[in-house]
């Protein structure tokens, strides 16, 4: 105990001789830390433009990283992706940014104060807009811890440390008499699977200094062994402290997030600030696929309800099941109508085009049911009627989240929706996939829960000679596709590679499919 | 569906529920449970060996077996079938040790929510599965597994509220909340390691893959993870059961009940995987010593007992699992001509062949590092870690009887853990009548005089040492429990 206490005391006083070091005067300096643990909420006033801002800054930022988790994006791929976003939306640069001899200068240290500022708001803002459900917590805990993980590992070893120092962790140094009686462990555990020389590895251990904590405060080295344990406690090398400070800053976030959520509703509000946090919660939501952004299906052309059977090809299995659903049955139920309805639409197909579409399929109706029943659901999914709301086609996440399919229901995604006989008949049947490997490697994938793995293995099978010839020509990444418009646009281009346009294609993937603030919010508001 | 694997099991199955609800009402109306807790509380400090009180007072039952003839003994007039419910109902209301599991799982000798929002889940005779079942005490319990006779039935989590309100408090406010850590071993997994039985069948021989899961678990989770309140039970025909009571462990959510099973688990792989063990080395000290323990047991359990390596087959899949080639090239010569060679001899040949200079490419701390993998894989523990993860899976309680074999599922001394023998392991047939043969003793020493009825039926039973392990066991977690002064400090955040 008594040691747990003089710890914290030297570190006090180090954290105080360093602010006074790193400024020359104010050790109450707001920020003296690059790196936030978010324990403190803001106590200033900020104007609403700033508020609204900052907290549209920072979602940009979650957006993107949640759209590369998406993906199954590395963290490395990761790391680079948020460089470049961060430098644009929410920098953050170390005290070493202000040359040794200019810190003293306020004027200097003042933009790094701001730029602090920015962080710390835009983050209790965002807690404000997605405390309020269990889903949009978890999410938000996810990317800012992701978002935390990337700015520790980035930041200046000499301010990482002193930024460790400051968080008060459960932990417990190992003192040299312990470190020395579990040495031949220790090591073991340290330069397991490394298969280093004797030498450098006795070098590397004695470099080393051990922290003990409460073996779940690190579990997820607990899980994959890479930590000693005696008696409850982990014994944690200074070169493994990320796990054990992202595990407490996702621990506190979660609790936090709660305690907010609780408060939410007896929060003394005046009307300026919740819209702007329900319309920032809104803005929180799945990668969406952006159909103006995209190079138009078929180079410009308008598609024909005639047309569709034909396109019908490049669909993805989602999509295929549910033409060939509307052939056999010559109806669909609702939201089988609008999942291809919008996909459809987003497809390019004009609204005349789709009642005449629509009006067709449903050949067994009259005239008279088809106006009645269908005529208005048609145009309003195209803005035209009631709410006038431009919907856009559904992503491969809400199709696997929202409404799951029931009785007689034939939209949904397959690879989550069907049984495992019934994909693979319908993998036969409908995409003509009858190759083993393929057929063993979806199974896989789907056991795996990565539906939309599955789906991409099945677009690089049925597409293996058009990548080739593309990788050959020197294209570019391929990127997990995420979206069944994308997936079309992607098998059309690779099929008529003539016909696609030319200029942007490459990349034309990436922009495609981008994090955004809806348009129609932005009329709501 | 198998209620061992009901980790979400469908809870608003109209069946079930309907079921669910009629036993309320038939058993134990709110109000009536309301007054068992009064009369409980009264009861529970006037006797200190709890279930001698039990065993008193099921006269009813008794007598209506009496009317039957009493004078002959209770087993003969039962059926040889372990699960009929009339043998369930004797051992239920005679042996079974209800004082015990409820201080176990409430922690206290005062009934509280520990015990009362713990969920019970039944399978009755028919094969329909109660789940969602809870009781204010033992005595509320016992009455309903007597009205019941369940063939066994399986302990849940503590939940947030009563599991039979569950339907009543506000949605997604009902959670578990905590339960014991628990592990399964089940010989069924040793199925491709084991030579002397097959599925359902056990032996002495391939128990010992039990005895040694039970030495390797047990000991890292005392000595690597803390904890101290572990109980293994034999879990009544081929595998046991670890439950881990510790305060601790009881709290762990999810996420870190995985991380102690996949920290436990080193066989990794299914039928088409090849190599199941895959180490990095150094070993981490955990295997080192897991591998320090199993080493022994590998020649006499494995080499000797099973003799693995036998056959023309058997050996190929030993090839498969040694690095060099043309090692293997050589060994397979020399044991073209004597196929019968034992596996102990064969397991000798591969370093003596290697001495010998029978490869010219295999490195001595490759094929040392694969012969401690080969070890690992006939010997380490094959746990299923699906059961461990969950907090919300059901597990078997102790002492119930397995409906198959008819054994009790008795709590195992891990001090004599090698001692262990599941064929000594009573059935509930042969503890009914030792119940019956003791009397008659008794008669004829007292000439029926003798004042017999302070003595528990358990104690005339070959379950005593059982249940007086489990006695200890629940005394020694009730001891830790106890709450200790409050220190003002502690207020402090």
């Amino acid at each position: 105990m008594q040691g747990a206490q003089a710890l914290r005391q030297a570190r006090k006083q180090k954290r105080g001789n360093y602010i006074t070091g790193a400024t020359g005067k104010d050790a109450s300096l707001p920020y003296p830390n690059r790196l936030n643990f978010y324990n403190t909420p803001p106590q200033e006033e900020v104007s609403l433009e700033e508020f609204e801002q900052w907290a549209i800054d920072r979602l940009r930022v979650l957006g993107e990283i949640e759209t590369c988790l998406f993906r199954n994006n590395s963290p490395t791929e990761i790391d680079a992706v948020l460089k470049k976003l961060l430098d644009k939306y929410l920098p953050l640069n170390s005290n070493h940014s202000v040359p040794e001899s200019e810190r003293s200068n306020p004027k200097r240290f003042a933009g790094l104060t701001q730029e602090r500022k920015k962080d710390h708001y835009s983050h209790f803002i965002l807690r404000l807009a997605f405390a309020r459900s269990e889903d949009l917590r978890r999410r938000f805990t996810r990317t800012e811890s992701i978002l935390f993980r990337h700015r520790f590992t980035t930041d200046d070893t000499r301010e990482r440390t002193e930024f460790m120092n400051s968080l008060e962790l459960d932990s417990q140094p190992v003192s040299d008499a312990e470190k020395a009686r579990y040495a031949e462990e220790l090591k073991a555990v340290l330069v397991s699977g490394s298969r280093m020389p004797a030498e450098k590895a006795k070098q590397m251990f004695e470099g080393e200094v051990y922290l003990k904590v409460e073996w779940d405060r690190v579990s997820d080295l607990v899980e994959s062994r890479r930590v000693f344990l005696r008696a409850g406690k982990a014994y944690v090398p200074n070169s493994m402290l990320l796990s054990l400070v992202m595990a407490e800053f996702t621990k506190r976030l979660d609790e936090a997030l709660i305690k907010t959520a609780r408060v939410l509703p007896r929060l003394d509000e005046d009307d300026r600030l919740i819209p702007i946090l329900n319309h920032l919660s809104k803005g929180f939501s799945a990668p969406e696929y952006n159909s103006s952004a995209a190079p138009s299906a078929l180079a410009g052309d308008a598609i024909t309800a005639s047309q569709i059977d034909a396109l019908s090809a490049h669909f993805p299995l989602c999509m295929r099941h549910l033409h060939t659903s509307l052939r056999r049955e010559k109806h669909l139920k609702h939201f089988g109508r609008l999942q291809y309805g919008l996909f459809l639409k987003t497809l390019g197909l004009s609204i005349d085009e789709a009642i005449l579409f629509w009006r067709q399929a449903f050949s067994t109706f009259t005239d008279e049911q088809f106006n009645k029943e269908y005529r208005y659901n048609i145009r309003h999914s195209y803005g035209l009627q009631g709410a006038g709301r431009n919907y856009k086609a559904y992503s491969c996440q809400q199709i696997l989240m929202d409404h799951p399919p029931g009785t007689g229901d034939a939209h949904g995604c397959p690879y989550r929706h069907f049984s495992a006989d019934n994909l693979n008949m319908a993998l036969g049947t409908l995409m003509g996939v009858d190759d083993r490997s393929v057929l063993a490697g979806v199974k896989q994938d789907v056991t795996a829960k990565k539906f939309h793995l599955a789906c991409n293995r099945v677009f690089e099978h049925m597409h293996e000679k058009e990548l080739k010839r593309e990788k050959d020509a020197g294209g570019g990444v391929r990127e997990t596709i995420i979206h069944p418009n994308e997936y079309f646009d992607k098998s059309w281009s690779l099929k008529n590679p003539d016909k696609a346009r030319g200029s942007g294609k490459e990349n034309g993937a990436s922009s495609q499919v981008k994090k955004e603030i809806k348009d129609e919010d932005v009329e709501m508001m | 569906m198998a209620p061992h694997s009901t980790t979400d099991h469908d809870g608003d199955d109209p069946m079930q529920d309907a079921e669910a609800i009629q036993v309320d009402e038939n058993i134990s109306p709110i109000k009536a449970e309301g007054t068992v807790v009064k009369d409980e509380l009264e009861h529970i400090f006037d006797d200190d060996d709890g279930d001698d009180l039990m065993t008193d007072e099921p006269n009813a039952y008794k007598s209506s077996i009496g009317k039957i003839g009493s004078a002959s003994a209770i087993s003969d007039i039962l059926s040889a079938d372990p699960s009929d419910p009339e043998v369930m109902l004797q051992f239920y209301s005679r042996l079974f040790p209800w004082r015990q599991l409820f201080r176990w799982l409430n922690h206290a000798e005062l009934p509280s929510t520990d015990f009362a929002n713990r969920e019970f889940a039944f399978t009755l005779h028919n094969d329909a599965y109660l789940r969602y079942q809870c009781y204010p005490t033992f005595e509320t319990l016992r009455r309903d597994v007597l009205k019941l006779k369940p063939s066994r039935f399986e302990i849940g989590p503590v939940y947030s509220a009563r599991p039979r309100d569950r339907k009543q408090v506000p949605k997604g406010s009902f959670k578990p909340l905590e339960k014991e850590l628990v592990f399964d071993i089940d010989l069924t997994d040793y199925d491709e390691i084991r030579t002397c039985c097959s599925k359902t069948k056990i032996c002495i021989k391939c128990w010992q893959f039990v005895t040694m899961a039970i030495k390797v678990v047990d000991v890292a989770l005392r000595d690597d993870f803390g904890f101290e309140h572990i109980m293994w039970v034999y879990s009544g025909r081929r595998g046991a059961h670890a439950w881990v009571c510790d305060k601790k462990a009881r709290k762990l959510d999810d996420a870190k009940r995985r991380a102690i099973a996949t920290y436990l688990e080193v066989i990794r792989g299914g039928s088409q995987s090849g190599k199941k063990v895959n180490l990095d080395r150094p070993l981490h000290p955990h295997i080192r010593r897991s591998f320090e323990i199993l080493q022994e047991d590998f020649k006499h359990n494995i080499l000797e007992n099973q003799n693995p390596f036998k056959s023309e087959k058997q050996a190929e899949r030993l090839f498969q699992l040694l690095p060099d080639r043309q090692l293997n090239d050589a060994l397979r010569e020399k044991w073209e001509s004597t196929i019968d060679r034992p596996s102990a001899d064969k397991w000798r040949d591969i370093d003596d062949m290697a001495k010998a200079g029978a490869s010219k490419t295999i490195i001595p701390k490759i094929l040392l590092e694969h012969k401690q993998d080969i070890v690992l894989e006939y010997t380490y523990p094959r746990l299923d870690a699906e059961v461990s993860k969950h907090l919300n899976h059901l597990l078997k309680s102790p002492f119930v009887v397995h409906p198959g074999t008819g054994k009790v599922c008795v709590p195992i001394d891990t001090s004599k853990v090698d001692d262990f023998d599941p064929d000594n392991v009573p059935t509930v047939m042969q503890l009914l009548k030792e119940i019956d043969q003791w009397k008659d003793v008794k008669k004829e020493d007292d000439d029926g005089s003798g004042n017999t009825s302070r003595i528990s039926d358990i104690d005339k039973t070959s379950l005593k040492p059982y249940y007086e392990l489990f006695t200890k066991f629940v005394k020694r977690l009730l001891d830790a429990e106890r709450p200790v002064l409050v220190k003002t400090e502690s207020l402090d955040y």
